[in-house]
């Protein structure tokens, strides 16, 4: 078993009117299943209203599911005992920046979680010593988060994660808020991460660009998992993109479009050099 | 405009009044506001206004930041000034049709004056010099003995330090609705005072419904990073009192001291 693993999993939310009377039932996550290997880098994509926020916070045991189970390292989320077990092992970072960051000095910030877990003084600082290393934020670490863009507090919020030691950090539409510089710095932290660290990682997103280098892309929509591949193997399949309402890389876009036009390309293509050379090749 | 509250803001710098222990701070304060309270004669307020001094270059922030503070609390110095002025009974100076300034009314005018200044500038040199969390750590230890009686002293010291944290970004946000209201037609400026707090109504609504949510998104986060409250919980820089700490305490102790002999028992002698 993996260090994910979902099976049939079902979450509805429940909306009352004032007299506390059901008014209606949304399943947000329907008969979902999911298995995820240690150190892989997994992507889930969907638009808004997929599902896929619900499924992450699953996976740190913020939600329990309705119907279905979902082990975390072999622990069942239901399990009110183990539940601060699987919020250290699975860490979560979430969309707004300004909203997750507790301390009011970076280095304060990043030893919160530690702090939380018990973790000796001196051991404290050895982490947020090397959780703000490894993300790039080490110089920054005297300074208020306030005065930091929002690519850099996202940073900041990525190295409070890894100083609890997760084996898995999952990424709630981490770069939705940033402009495209701070998004490249954030996904090239979180790829180091998974390289370096062998750190399990889930990213959720709604961009495409960010999704080329992942192990293993599952695409939402409507609470069910609609695709599920590598990335190549997803974007292989444009027409099926557009019909869930999502965009795909512009490169992949016009090597899609070449084909239907004529050209002997092979499906799938991810990167400008990848169209480069399969152009070249046709000469 | 509104950002310009500097009471709760930490100023970033490197000097011995910041690496102070945030206990040794607090104490100070509050002695340093008692001290106010205790003399009432100029060379009293001349000793503490030196002494407000060598914190504040020891502090090595900006004298406008701790000025800026006071814009805040300028009408209510106003009030207090013309009040102490004018209701004050006893010898007149100058008579301006039912308006009598008395000496002794401009006595006690210019003292509150000081005295309020002194006090916003002095709380304000802590919270300028001490991060909000140190400072809430700090009561938080201070506060610890209350913890017998069923205080939730953690609870309370977290709620602080979080209130603290969202200030900036809460002023930032109000900034932000306001101006997208002024640029829908809105006007916060003219008319009277309650025509003008009605108009703050439609800037309030957003503004709690974003502190709602900004509440609920660090919830979960808070929880996401395993925070269960106080009881496990270690410490990043747990406090310890060092010996400058000490230093610190002993400097206090003679300006109390020096304060009441000079403002209660000298002018006593010298009356006697």
């Amino acid at each position: 078993m993996g260090i994910i693993n979902a099976s049939k999993l079902v979450f509805e939310y429940i909306r009352r009117d004032e007299e506390g009377n059901v008014e209606g039932i949304t399943r947000a996550v329907d008969e979902v299943d999911l298995d995820v290997k240690q150190g892989q880098f997994i992507a889930i994509l969907g638009h808004n209203g997929s599902g896929k926020s619900t499924l992450a916070k699953h996976i740190n045991a913020i939600l329990v599911p309705t119907e279905g189970t979902i082990w975390v390292d072999g622990k069942d989320t239901k399990d009110e005992d183990k539940i601060w077990d699987i919020r250290q092992e699975a860490g979560m970072v979430f969309q707004n920046p300004d909203n997750q960051i507790i301390g009011q000095v970076v280095e304060e910030d990043v030893g919160f979680g530690p702090e939380n877990l018990g973790v000796p003084t001196e051991e404290i600082w050895q982490r947020v010593e090397e959780s703000l290393k490894a993300v790039g934020m080490y110089e920054f670490r005297k300074h208020s988060p306030n005065k930091l863009s929002g690519g850099q507090k996202q940073r900041v919020s990525i190295a409070g994660v890894i100083a609890m030691h997760p084996k898995c950090i999952i990424l709630d539409e981490p770069t939705a808020m940033l402009d495209p510089n701070g998004r490249k710095d954030v996904i090239r932290a979180v790829r180091a991460l998974n390289d370096v660290e062998g750190i399990t990682v889930v990213l959720i997103t709604h961009y495409m660009e960010e999704i080329i280098h992942a192990d293993k892309v599952f695409v939402m929509d409507k609470g069910h998992v609609e695709m599920e591949g590598t990335p190549r193997e997803i974007f292989s399949q444009v027409d099926k993109l557009k019909s869930l309402r999502l965009d795909v890389p512009q490169v992949t876009l016009l090597a899609h479009e070449l084909k239907q036009g004529g050209l002997d390309i092979p499906e799938g293509i991810l990167t400008t050099e990848e169209l480069v050379k399969a152009l070249e090749r046709l000469k | 405009m509104l950002r310009d509250i500097t009471l709760g803001q930490y100023y970033q710098s490197d000097s011995v009044i910041h690496k102070l222990d945030p206990r040794v701070k607090l104490i100070t304060t509050m002695v340093f506001i008692i001290s106010l309270f205790v003399v009432d004669n100029f060379i009293g307020y001349l000793i503490a206004a030196l002494f407000l001094t060598m914190v504040i270059k020891l502090s090595k922030v900006p004298f406008k930041f701790m000025v800026k503070g006071m814009k805040s609390i300028m009408i209510l110095l106003m009030i207090t000034v013309v009040f102490n002025l004018f209701l004050t009974p006893g010898e007149p100076l100058i008579s301006v049709w039912k308006l009598t300034i008395t000496k002794e009314g401009l006595r006690t005018a210019v003292l509150m004056a000081v005295r309020l200044t002194f006090l916003i500038i002095g709380s304000s040199v802590m919270t300028l010099t001490t991060t909000p969390n140190n400072l809430t750590d700090g009561l938080e230890k201070l506060m610890k003995p209350l913890k017998v009686l069923h205080v939730p002293v953690h609870e309370v010291a977290m709620m602080m330090s979080i209130a603290l944290r969202f200030i900036p970004i809460l002023l930032e946000e109000t900034d932000k609705i306001m101006k997208a209201q002024i640029a829908r037609g809105a006007d916060f400026e003219s008319g009277n005072l309650i025509k003008k707090a009605k108009s703050l109504v439609p800037l309030l609504v957003p503004l709690f419904i974003s502190a709602f949510r900004r509440a609920n998104d660090l919830a979960m986060a808070m929880e996401a990073r395993c925070y269960r409250g106080g009881d496990q919980r270690t410490k990043m820089k747990p406090l310890q009192y060092k010996k400058r700490d000490v230093l610190a305490y002993t400097t206090v102790a003679a300006y109390l001291v020096v304060c009441i002999v000079v403002g209660r028992i000298l002018p006593g002698m010298f009356s006697a």
